[in-house]
């Protein structure tokens, strides 16, 4: 009867996906140019997905987390390795009948390993839109500086 | 394409790409699809979409969903490392045609989308009485 919601997709395009995440598997997500993944790197489609970007000033840690309580998770910075940990526990309605199921449900951690330079006295997080941003701060010393020619 | 979960050893090799440089393709978000006797509830993660970013669309018989994510970005940002590479999510299904498609209700909080699809009142499944003769 609904057949239809299983998915309207071409037939075509799970295979592309697979292909997409072997090839993720193999050289993408965790891993660098020589093939050598990080030791605390998870594999492609964990919860939730992390994107860490940089500017001269600070370090951008995107955490796509949605549905989450801000006040419930765990953030915390030792060394260099900026963890992030939490639960999101999706009810289950016992009367319907499921199809899918591929939202994730559970408890969660996360370990970045950030640059030497990064700031552990200057960080700051907000949650906007399901997205948990955390900013770390660079120090002075690793900005770069414009050095004049007399 | 290649990302390195390390940051600083990504630094030193200089092998960070620009996060907004990449080929658009549309992330098919996770979804949870269940029904009831009303209807079909939807719930899909859609971390970065704000409401004035979220298009729905019933046409004919079937249900588009497509989202545009935001963060803030600033032009001086170079990216290290990417779980997330596209900033389109789009998925569709086929509906069947006891759905109420002109009665969808979609509310969307904390980056999670949750879509109810009515069944049309006249064809919601009835308890039918047996009766003693």
């Amino acid at each position: 009867m609904f057949e239809g919601l299983w998915g309207y997709e071409h037939p075509l395009s799970s295979q592309f996906r697979r292909l997409e995440e072997e090839f993720d598997a193999l050289f993408g997500a965790g891993t660098s140019l020589t093939g050598t993944r990080n030791i605390r790197s998870l594999p492609a489609g964990t919860f939730p997905a992390v994107n860490v970007a940089s500017t001269p000033q600070a370090i951008m840690v995107y955490v796509f987390a949605p549905g989450l309580d801000a006040k419930s998770l765990d953030i915390s910075i030792q060394q260099n390795l900026l963890s992030i940990a939490g639960a999101r526990e999706i009810p289950r309605d016992e009367n319907a009948t499921y199809y899918r199921q591929e939202r994730f449900s559970g408890e969660f951690r996360r370990t970045i390993s950030l640059p030497d330079d990064a700031d552990q006295a200057r960080v700051e997080a907000k949650y906007v839109n399901g997205i948990l941003t955390i900013t770390v701060g660079r120090r002075e010393s690793a900005k770069p500086r414009q050095i004049e020619v007399r | 394409m290649a990302t390195q979960q390390d940051v600083s050893q990504s630094q030193k090799s200089g092998a960070a790409h620009p996060v907004t440089q990449r080929a658009e393709s549309a992330i098919r978000p996770p979804v949870d699809v269940f029904e009831t006797a009303d209807g079909i509830n939807l719930i899909a993660d859609m971390p970065g979409v704000s409401k004035e970013h979220l298009e729905l669309q019933a046409e004919g018989n079937t249900l588009t969903i497509e989202g545009k994510l935001q963060f803030d970005m600033s032009e001086q940002m170079e990216a290290l490392y990417a779980d997330v590479r596209s900033t389109l999510y789009r998925c569709s299904f086929v509906l069947s045609s006891e759905l109420d498609t002109s009665h969808i209700e979609a509310i969307l909080k904390d980056g999670v989308l949750t879509v109810r699809i009515p069944k049309r009142a006249e064809l919601r499944p009835r308890r039918i009485e047996v009766q003693s003769a």
